[in-house]
């Protein structure tokens, strides 16, 4: 019998990163920017987090509240850095949206392994890895009524905070996209830039906040990936391809965060699927289980491309740079 | 006039065609600046004097014979997945699955290898590996660009996630042909009998490679600048809506650049099987799918300024994984400096296509 029970946390834990990574993504796409930054953005939050909360237990007397205020604070301002980095080059310089997300993910991948690797050698650990127990522990604490209510309370209550958080800010999203004039407005953006221009709405404005705002959401994804999921453990490229995956999530859920939050747990669960397969199986058949995620998507994108419903498409100019003087 | 319009700081507004010299010394100033930066970042973590840190970048590319002969092979395979998606560029059709389409070639040289090398001779084999490389990248590219194509599906992200689908592809039949038992990984294919390895031309391992890039290059140019698909890949790119008006198949030319465009990909992986390796893993193609989109953009999709973009990228690489060795620093820092020599380069292109018109000091304009 498969076990359910233990299935859907491990699921959701695991869906969680990609839930903030996707949500940010969609709010950058909205506005027209396809930020393939997106991973490395994801490894700059995480170890931002990393370095903010090693000096801070580093310097003795750990209290949970600034444990975890202030690798919060380090993720969210590196992830804002380097949405400004990107917003700087695509929508002020025009550049190629693809040229610069993917040399933005190759230097954030390098920034993270390359402080992680750096941070490991000051810790002098024999392990390759930094182990910041002291953060994760406030990170992971969930409500003590927890453990108390059963099935029930393992199924939904035994996260740490960034869960539920992570949550509210996909839905959040999702309600000021599609119910608010902010949100008309980004989309407008996203859509067709001159209309939007012509209407009196900043594209640029509309651009930067969205993208920046996109990456800070993205960049909590990495941080609770060290302290949550990982329990506090960094190890260089532990994070993976989930960048990646939150992009294909993104067309998944066709840019609907608020999909996304059942959407990422389905990824999530198919991600580790393959730890569950019954045991005697051929262990070359996990490699093939890895990559239903990816097959899920790229059917996805096909149906709603057959489709052709409307509302389901990517926003029109995503990729392109906006200069108002080219008609 | 009215007096209260406020005149903005600047204006920005778009240059004409720049002749090219200019265009390059603009990219060469970026460069330039991109390489200052790096070598004081690279001090200040370090504390070397900045010249010792470019030595050390100089020596990791040129610091012995052998050092130039894997500058040299890495260059020609960059060069190779870079030339290969420049068709598909050109036609604005962002092929971002170079990484899964040269996989997917290396597996099938990799499983000819495996599976005719006890049955057929030598030369066989190799043509087996040859037509079926191609074949497989080709068909890897051939998907995404049929649905392209037919239905407009976006092939930015078809590709993309094409990718993971060949690596996971890769990964299971590393485990299914693991040898030896249980290590998970192929290890050197018949490194007994040969079969299925390239030829070396006299002692140099990786001449081969080298020779049969240059020649995909100069083909590349012939075919994009002067031949009739050339010119309608051309035309696609700057505006389907013409190429549609003068009675080019748009979804016929989208279909055949991409089947080129994997093929090529998949001659990189059959290189890379065949003649480098002898071997296949899932990181065998080392991120190239992904950097040559940057190496091809740089070079303005031009087959022939692309051997200098990927002798940038690849030197670039080399010496900061010099750096990284004799400084005792982790590998990755070559990532930072790459990363940060493409921000500049980015950003040179806003001055190469754009000007900014201040506004005029003192004067009381409107």
């Amino acid at each position: 019998m498969f076990d359910f029970i233990s299935f859907i946390p491990r699921a959701v834990v695991q869906g969680i990163p990609l839930l903030l990574g996707s949500t940010g993504e969609t709010l950058t796409e909205k506005s027209g920017n396809l930020n393939l930054g997106i991973p490395g953005i994801m490894y700059v939050g995480a170890i931002s987090g990393v370095i903010g909360s090693f000096f801070y237990e580093q310097s003795g007397n750990f209290r949970p509240l600034p444990g975890i205020l202030i690798p919060l604070g380090c993720c969210l301002l590196g992830s804002l850095l380097m949405g400004l980095l990107y917003c700087f080059l695509t929508v002020t310089l025009r550049a190629n949206q693809n040229v610069t997300g993917l040399a933005l993910t190759t230097f954030g991948v390098g920034f993270g392994n390359f402080f992680g690797g750096s941070l490991i050698k000051l810790s002098g650990s024999s392990l390759p890895s930094i182990i910041l127990s002291a953060t994760s522990n406030a990170f992971r604490t969930s409500l003590p009524a927890a453990e108390k209510a059963g099935v029930f309370g393992r199924l939904v209550l035994s996260y740490g905070f960034l869960a539920y958080v992570a949550v509210i800010i996909a839905l959040t999203v999702a309600w000021v996209l599609n119910r608010t004039r902010v949100g008309l407005h980004l989309r407008a953006v996203g859509e067709n830039p001159n209309t939007a221009d012509a209407a009196g709405i900043n594209v640029s404005k509309y651009k930067y906040i969205a993208t920046c705002t996109g990456s800070m959401i993205a960049g909590l994804g990495g941080l609770y990936y060290v302290m949550d999921y990982a329990s506090g453990v960094w190890a260089n490229d532990a994070f993976g391809d989930r960048g990646w995956l939150a992009i294909a999530l993104v067309i998944f859920t066709v840019w609907r965060p608020n999909v996304g939050v059942l959407a990422s747990f389905l990824f999530g669960g198919l991600y580790i699927l393959h730890m569950y397969i019954p045991s005697g199986m051929n262990l070359a058949v996990k490699e093939l289980y890895k990559m239903l995620p990816y097959v899920v998507t790229i059917i996805v994108l096909v149906l709603s491309s057959l489709r052709n419903k409307r509302e389901n498409q990517p926003p029109a100019s995503l990729g392109l740079a906006y200069f108002r003087e080219e008609r | 006039m009215n007096n209260k319009t406020r005149t903005p700081l600047f204006h920005v507004s778009k240059r004409g065609l720049l002749p090219w010299y200019k265009a390059w010394a603009i990219r060469a100033a970026a460069l330039l600046l991109a390489l200052v930066a790096c070598g004081v970042i690279t001090s200040l973590v370090t504390g070397q004097n900045p010249i010792q840190v470019y030595a050390a970048i100089i020596n990791g590319s040129f610091g012995s014979p052998r050092k130039i002969w894997v500058l040299l092979q890495n260059i020609a395979m960059l060069l190779c997945v870079s030339l290969a998606v420049t068709p598909a560029f050109r036609m604005r059709c962002w092929n971002l699955g170079a990484e899964g389409q040269a996989l997917i070639g290396g597996l099938a040289a990799a499983a000819c290898m495996i599976l005719l090398g006890k049955t057929l001779p030598n030369w066989a084999v190799i043509a087996c590996m040859c037509v079926a490389s191609l074949a497989a990248g080709a068909l890897w590219a051939a998907i995404p660009a049929v649905f392209k194509a037919r239905w407009n599906t976006n092939e930015t992200l078809f590709t993309l996630m094409m990718n993971y689908v060949a690596t996971q592809l890769v990964a299971y039949y590393c485990v299914v042909w693991e040898s030896p038992k249980g290590s998970g990984t192929i290890g050197v294919i018949n490194p007994s009998t040969e079969i299925g390895w390239f030829p070396q031309i006299g002692s140099y391992k990786y001449l081969l490679n080298i020779l049969i890039v240059a020649i995909v290059c100069v083909a590349m140019y012939i075919y994009l600048n002067y031949s009739k698909h050339g010119y309608e890949i051309a035309v696609v790119g700057e505006s389907e809506r013409t190429a549609r008006y003068v009675g080019i198949k748009v979804d016929r030319v989208i279909i055949r650049t991409m089947l080129l465009s994997g093929a090529v990909c998949g001659l990189a992986g059959l290189l890379l099987v065949g003649s480098t390796n002898h071997t296949l893993t899932t990181t065998i193609v080392d991120g190239r799918g992904f950097t040559a989109v940057m190496v091809s953009w740089l070079a303005k999709f031009n087959p022939i300024w692309m051997i200098l973009t990927s002798f940038l990228i690849v030197f670039l690489g080399r010496g900061s994984g010099e750096i990284a060795t004799k400084f005792g620093l982790n590998r990755s820092f070559g990532d930072i400096l790459t990363g940060l020599i493409l921000f500049f380069i980015i950003g040179s292109e806003f001055f190469i296509n754009y000007q900014i018109h201040f506004r005029k000091s003192g004067g009381k304009e409107g």
